[in-house]
């Protein structure tokens, strides 16, 4: 799995909106993600902004089973 | 990150200096920012055979371009009879009449081949039934100079920006730009007569640095949301540009203006649109009461942006603020029950509950003004060069530097920016700035050679962040933290000389204890707590900037509110401010004269 600092960085985005529900998803759960929900993570971070904009804010579903897994999870980190 | 310490920098470098041994590269142009300003220009330089670098602190396609919804405004008369001159009109009043009539012209003229120019790049325009371009209408829109509503503005959907970030993008790579992917530059290099030369940056993955040497550097860092605690701008927006060019002893125009929304999530800065008090909704303080019922008995929450803003300020300012730190309003939507929330709302419902947990079918929801746009920024005249005053001469052009963008101040936007203006603007002017440059190229064939001192001076400030200290000083966050909450609460909707004055003196403070400040990561590897610092430093100088500007400007003029000087001042302040770290405040005439018609001289700014 990647590093923290590196994963951080690629959670820099051009929306306030990701940068605040990645940055938080990460700093709660990078200590106790397994090798495959970081890989799951690390692989959404290469999505372009507005793809994750839609996955996050529930316009849109991937075909992927992990990934809406992970979506899902982000989204409850403010709830 | 380490460097040798053997000097071989060209020029007469001072061996008792510890200067590094860095790698350099060599481009016509240096481009630094990506986003669409940044990329526009770049495309223009490669077309046109320049070898062009692009520098940006994270990938291009994630610059904060992408966040721009709305669309472009272009008067193509697709929908309802337009012109340019109409589209001049409406930007002059919408800027209070601080924006400089030449480039507001200019800019208005070149639209529509700027909207074309895109959809050849690739934008896919939405587009009406006879296969035209559609156009909405938008706010501070009219036909005929003030008349009915225009429809002017382009778009790609509701992903306008994010269609011109990645057509450009693809163009570039097509072009053979080249690319300093996840790169931060520091600091720009001269030469003792003043040239602008290139940067120093380094790479966040791994802190190796390089000197980027250039005929011409254009800054298209973007805006300084980040300068505020609640903002609409993403982590990356923190003015890097603007502190680039103050520290190269270049002064920033009008930063006194800069636009806010009434209504972002408290704590969180996302926009809750209009559309939310349109269809009923309200904001209530601590005691539950109406708030808006004082402020605008007649519009109440409909009433103009900036009078909601300063309701709002005012309520926390007085104590009737809600929450534990009494800090925000709540905008209440409740009462107008879950099936109408779900049918008319439904983003802004899906935003409350992913941002704050809260569904405003059950709960209010926090709110305060939220930071949303730079309109000041480095000055430029209509060819992107950078200008400042020497002399007698107040719009000298430093040469060799260029800017386009949030970064950068025209001024088309003046005192408050139309929405629609501001994809319109990095697109006519990141383009007119890269056609100056392919002239300038033409005349200075040659790289010259860096100024040591220039070079040293930016060595040092990177190096700061790599020596080990004693573990004291203050954490670079803390001060971020600070400087933000003191800008929100000192220079956001409620200003006054007494709020304005207690900001600079905080302001000041914060500057002096960033000189102890340390960090604690000192790792070569994507060292996101050194960024951090050189950003940090960057609002540093971007908020003396503006409050310094604020608290001189005694006058209501935009986006820029005072309580104690309620009106706009034509006869003493129809001026641009300029603040430079050296010399502090200065003025310069607005350019009232456009280029080819008829000026447009100040009235009442009334819809």
């Amino acid at each position: 799995m990647l590093e923290y600092s590196e994963l951080k960085w690629r959670c820099r985005r051009g929306m306030l909106e990701l940068d605040i529900l990645l940055n938080s998803y990460l700093d709660e759960n990078y200590r106790t993600m397994s090798a495959d929900q970081g890989a799951v993570f690390n692989e959404i971070l290469d999505y372009p902004d507005q793809v994750l904009f839609d996955l996050l804010l529930g316009n849109m579903q991937s075909s992927d089973d992990n990934v809406n897994r992970l979506i899902r999870d982000i989204q409850r980190i403010h709830q | 990150m380490e460097c040798k310490t053997t000097a071989v920098v060209s020029g007469d470098v001072n061996d008792s200096i510890d200067m590094p041994d860095l790698p350099r590269r060599q481009f016509d142009a240096l481009i630094i920012g990506a986003g669409g300003g940044g990329l526009r220009a770049a495309l223009q330089l490669a077309n046109a055979d320049a070898s062009v670098a692009v520098v940006s602190k994270v990938f291009p396609t994630r610059s904060h371009t992408v966040a721009a919804q709305g669309g472009m405004n272009a008067a193509l008369a697709n929908v309802l009879p337009d012109n340019w001159h109409w589209h001049m009109f409406d930007t002059v009043k919408g800027s209070d009449y601080l924006g400089d009539q030449d480039a507001i012209e200019y800019m208005c003229r070149a639209a529509p081949t700027a909207v074309y120019e895109l959809e050849h790049f690739g934008v896919p325009f939405s587009r009406l039934d006879n296969g035209s371009i559609y156009q909405r209408p938008f706010g501070g829109q009219s036909q005929n100079f003030g008349g009915d509503q225009a429809a002017r503005t382009c778009a790609a959907a509701d992903r306008t920006g994010h269609a011109i970030l990645h057509s450009l993008y693809q163009q570039n790579i097509r072009a053979k730009t080249h690319f300093f992917d996840e790169y931060f530059a520091v600091d720009l290099l001269k030469d003792d007569q003043g040239y602008i030369l290139g940067a120093l940056a380094f790479n966040i993955h791994n802190g190796e640095p390089v000197i980027i040497e250039a005929k011409t550097t254009l800054l298209a860092t973007g805006g300084a949301g980040q300068l505020f605690r609640t903002t609409t701008n993403a982590l990356i927006n923190t003015g890097d540009g603007m502190g680039m060019a103050l520290r190269a002893g270049v002064p920033l125009q009008d930063m006194e203006f800069f636009q806010f929304h009434p209504t972002g999530i408290a704590g969180r800065g996302m926009l809750i649109t209009e559309g939310a008090r349109g269809e009923g909704g309200y904001l209530v303080n601590a005691d539950g009461e109406r708030l808006m019922e004082r402020y605008a008995p007649k519009a109440k929450d409909l009433a103009s942006r900036d009078v909601v803003s300063r309701a709002i300020a005012t309520e926390v300012r007085e104590g009737r603020g809600c929450g534990p730190n009494k800090d925000h309003v709540m905008l209440k939507l409740d009462h107008l029950g879950e099936d109408v929330i779900q049918k008319r709302l439904p983003g802004i419902r899906q935003t409350c509950i992913t941002f704050v947990g809260i569904d405003p079918a059950v709960a209010p929801v926090p709110i305060f003004p939220t930071a949303h746009y730079t309109m000041g920024g480095i000055p430029t005249n209509r060819d992107g060069q950078v200008v400042m005053p020497v002399k007698d001469t107040p719009e000298e052009p430093v040469p060799g530097l260029y800017a386009a963008g949030e970064c950068a101040c025209v001024s088309v936007h003046g005192a408050n920016r139309l929405g629609g203006n501001s994809l319109l603007d990095i697109l006519v002017f990141g383009r007119a700035a890269a056609n100056h440059i392919i002239d300038y190229l033409s005349e200075n064939r040659y790289h010259r050679p860096i100024d040591s001192d220039s070079l040293e001076s930016a060595v040092n400030r990177m190096q700061r962040w790599d020596r080990k200290g004693d573990g004291e000083g203050e954490s670079v966050s803390g001060l971020r933290d600070e400087l933000k909450m003191v800008m929100e609460n000192h220079c956001s909707v409620f200003r006054n000389d007494e709020v304005l004055a207690e900001g600079v003196a905080k302001v000041e403070q914060i500057v002096e204890r960033f000189k102890h400040a340390r960090i604690d990561d000192h790792s070569a590897v994507f060292n996101t707590a050194r960024v951090e610092a050189l950003e940090l430093e960057n609002l540093l100088g971007v908020a003396l900037a503006t409050i310094h500007s604020a608290r001189a400007r005694q006058e209501s003029r935009g986006a820029h509110s005072r309580t104690d000087y309620t009106e706009r001042d034509d006869i003493n302040w129809m001026r641009h401010s300029l603040y430079s770290l050296d010399t502090g405040l200065d003025y310069k005439p607005v350019r009232t004269k456009p280029i080819s018609v008829d000026s447009f001289p100040p009235k009442a700014r009334v819809y």
